[in-house]
């Protein structure tokens, strides 16, 4: 198992390095001097941009340079944002907070939704419930994610004013303690719950599929001629079984719902990542892109990685 | 898909045989043919031009202007209306770019093998862990956004599950007794490739690049959305981009252009499902459950 997780670490390395020599060969590939896309579409001052050709090397071989470029990424040093005035790296991880907080909640939203919906329907299989939950899996997969918000921002918090219309927070009330995460709950439910369907149509299908495959082995045949309820059945017998498949499929989609999470945050004002995108992406402030990219493969890699370890953990016929 | 190769002829009676069947796909099938058409003869179908002007602006659906006028008074009907040309190209130009290249890269891979096989699927390896939308966003930011180009970035990062696939299938057909039968009498790798090999893999490799589609007609909108299409073409997502500021006084501007994304990206998604269980009995679960 230690030899599996060291190896499984091991790979994640080139990965990392992959998308740093990405961005690098996106600064050299753009049209123009790739000075112009290390400081952004801003008025930045001239010994500045001097300095950054020494530091990156600017008038040495192309493999100096991503050398040099690889070095300073990864000691942390992501570049400088004149639009924000501030170092990307302070810039994104300020950010990063209120991102997380909606794809954590969407993610939970989509599982806990997704896998009861999914064992509802493998229950009664082929009834009114098993359609419609094939309808809405093929229904998530094909509703793009910020229309979706769109409408229930104008359906749920305009029209029928049940949740607030922009942002994390109250602008006119400034709460502490209890009534603080209260405020941010509100706010969150209407995006996180947007967010959350194309996960759940997914869970929903992995989670249908693989119950309906485990309720006729033996093993359940069994434990039903033994005389155990139902419900014991399908919780601890054939559950436990159908969830490592939902493992992975959560695990391998955080890329889907960061991407999602982008647009969900644009519709909503969220605070986070997202919104940095759609305004960096205005300002042309392209160390912040390239900033967000890094920062977003990262955590993408990461979660991979924990997935797969989890995977390896939980499956007891797997073992290393 | 693992039998011989059959015949043209075969593969349409087998397709049409299970489409009847499947009533999602055919459904899905018609919806696509009358957007082709909207989309071809979109210039005598839509009763204004996609950037044209009209005399009141945030006007609500009603007789003159079936779904309503946008703030600058351009009729949202005829952006739906030409709309469809950016989704269909993009989508269809994406996913056919990374069919091809899925293709190529995954026989590459498993018919040679070695240090090949290695480089190729590592990289493979490595598209598929990268976000997708994120790193099209970014290329498209910092090196233009013409709409092919788009269309071009999109299908090129969306090739790693035909090229895996592929990869299987060559792998499971290389040491097939016809195979070997033409190696015996001396053919050349290369055309043993091309004539004996990739025939019975493509079929299983276009049904995966179909699903690939939609996700590539969302992708695009959601590039659009965010404001980095290309500023020439009306598309739903630019429209919706505009929504966004009109949501509180007209509804409508987000209404019909989203409505219009979802009902094309879910026909795609059908016919795709249906090609799915006519061609590839194997992976039929994966889409139906």
């Amino acid at each position: 198992m230690r030899k599996y997780i060291i190896g499984r670490l091991v790979q994640a390395i080139p990965l990392l390095l992959g998308v740093i020599v990405i961005n690098f060969m996106l600064l050299h590939l753009a049209p123009g001097d790739p000075v112009s896309f290390l400081v952004g579409d801003f008025p930045a001052p001239e010994e500045y941009v001097r300095e950054l050709r020494v530091k990156f090397g600017l008038d040495k071989p192309l493999l100096v340079q991503l050398g040099l470029y690889l070095r300073h990424v990864l000691q942390g040093d992501l570049g400088f944002s004149f639009a924000q005035d501030r170092a990307v790296l302070t810039v994104v991880f300020e950010r990063a907070g209120a991102t997380a907080v909606l794809s954590l909640t969407a993610l939970s939203f989509g599982t806990l939704i997704g896998v009861s919906v999914g064992i509802l329907a493998a229950i009664r299989h082929r009834s009114v419930f098993d359609g419609f939950a094939t309808g809405l899996s093929v229904a998530g997969f094909s509703l793009p994610v910020f229309w979706l918000g769109q409408v229930a921002l104008i359906m749920f918090s305009l029209k029928l004013g049940l949740f607030p219309i922009q942002g994390m927070l109250s602008i006119r009330e400034s709460y502490t303690g209890l009534a603080y995460y209260v405020d941010i709950a509100i706010h969150l439910i209407l995006p996180a719950l947007v967010l959350s369907l194309q996960l759940l149509a997914i869970t929903a299908r992995v989670t249908r599929t693989s119950m309906l495959d485990i309720l006729t082995q033996e093993y359940m045949v069994t434990a039903r001629a033994k005389g155990l309820l139902a419900t014991t059945v399908i919780l601890k017998h054939a559950l436990r079984n159908a969830l490592i498949p939902v493992v992975t499929i959560v695990g391998h989609n955080l890329g889907y719902v960061l991407a999602g999470s982008a647009l969900v945050e644009t519709v909503f004002g969220w605070p986070g990542i997202g919104r940095l995108l759609f305004d960096s992406l205005r300002m042309r402030d392209y160390p912040v892109l390239l900033g967000i990219f890094l920062v977003v493969s990262l955590s993408v890699i990461v979660a991979n990685l924990v997935t797969d370890l989890l995977y390896g953990a939980l499956d007891p016929r797997i073992r290393y | 898909m693992s039998a011989l190769v059959p015949s043209g002829l075969k593969l349409l009676a087998d397709v049409g045989g299970v489409y009847r069947r499947n009533s999602g796909a055919t459904f899905g099938l018609g919806i696509l043919g009358v957007l082709a058409v909207v989309a071809i003869f979109a210039d005598a179908l839509a009763p204004a031009g996609p950037f044209q002007v009209s005399t009141g602006s945030l006007i609500a659906p009603g007789r003159s202007h079936p779904f309503g006028t946008d703030d600058l008074g351009r009729d949202v009907f005829s952006g739906v209306i030409y709309g469809a040309r950016v989704s269909l190209l993009v989508g269809f130009a994406a996913a056919a770019t990374s069919t091809l290249l899925g293709v190529v890269i995954g026989a590459l891979a498993g018919f040679y093998g070695g240090w090949m096989d290695g480089t190729l699927m590592r990289t493979t390896e490595f598209f598929q862990v990268v976000p997708r939308f994120f790193l099209a966003l970014l290329v498209v930011a910092m090196l233009g956004q013409g709409i092919w180009k788009v269309a071009l970035v999109i299908g090129i990062l969306g090739w790693p599950p035909v090229a895996r696939l592929v990869r299987g299938e060559v792998l499971s057909l290389k040491d097939r007794e016809f195979v070997q039968a033409s190696r015996a009498i001396g053919g050349i790798s290369t055309r043993i490739l091309g004539q004996h090999i990739l025939p019975n893999a493509i079929p299983p490799a276009i049904v995966v690049g179909s699903l690939d589609v939609g996700q590539a007609i969302l992708l695009e909108a959601g590039l659009s959305f965010l404001g980095v299409g290309d500023p020439n073409f009306v598309s739903w997502g630019k429209m919706l981009n505009n929504a966004q500021r009109f949501l509180r006084t007209a509804w409508w501007m987000s209404l019909f252009p989203g409505l219009a994304v979802f009902v094309t990206v879910l026909a795609v998604n059908l016919v795709g499902g249906g090609l799915n269980d006519a061609l590839n009995p194997r992976l039929r679960r994966n889409f139906k459950g």
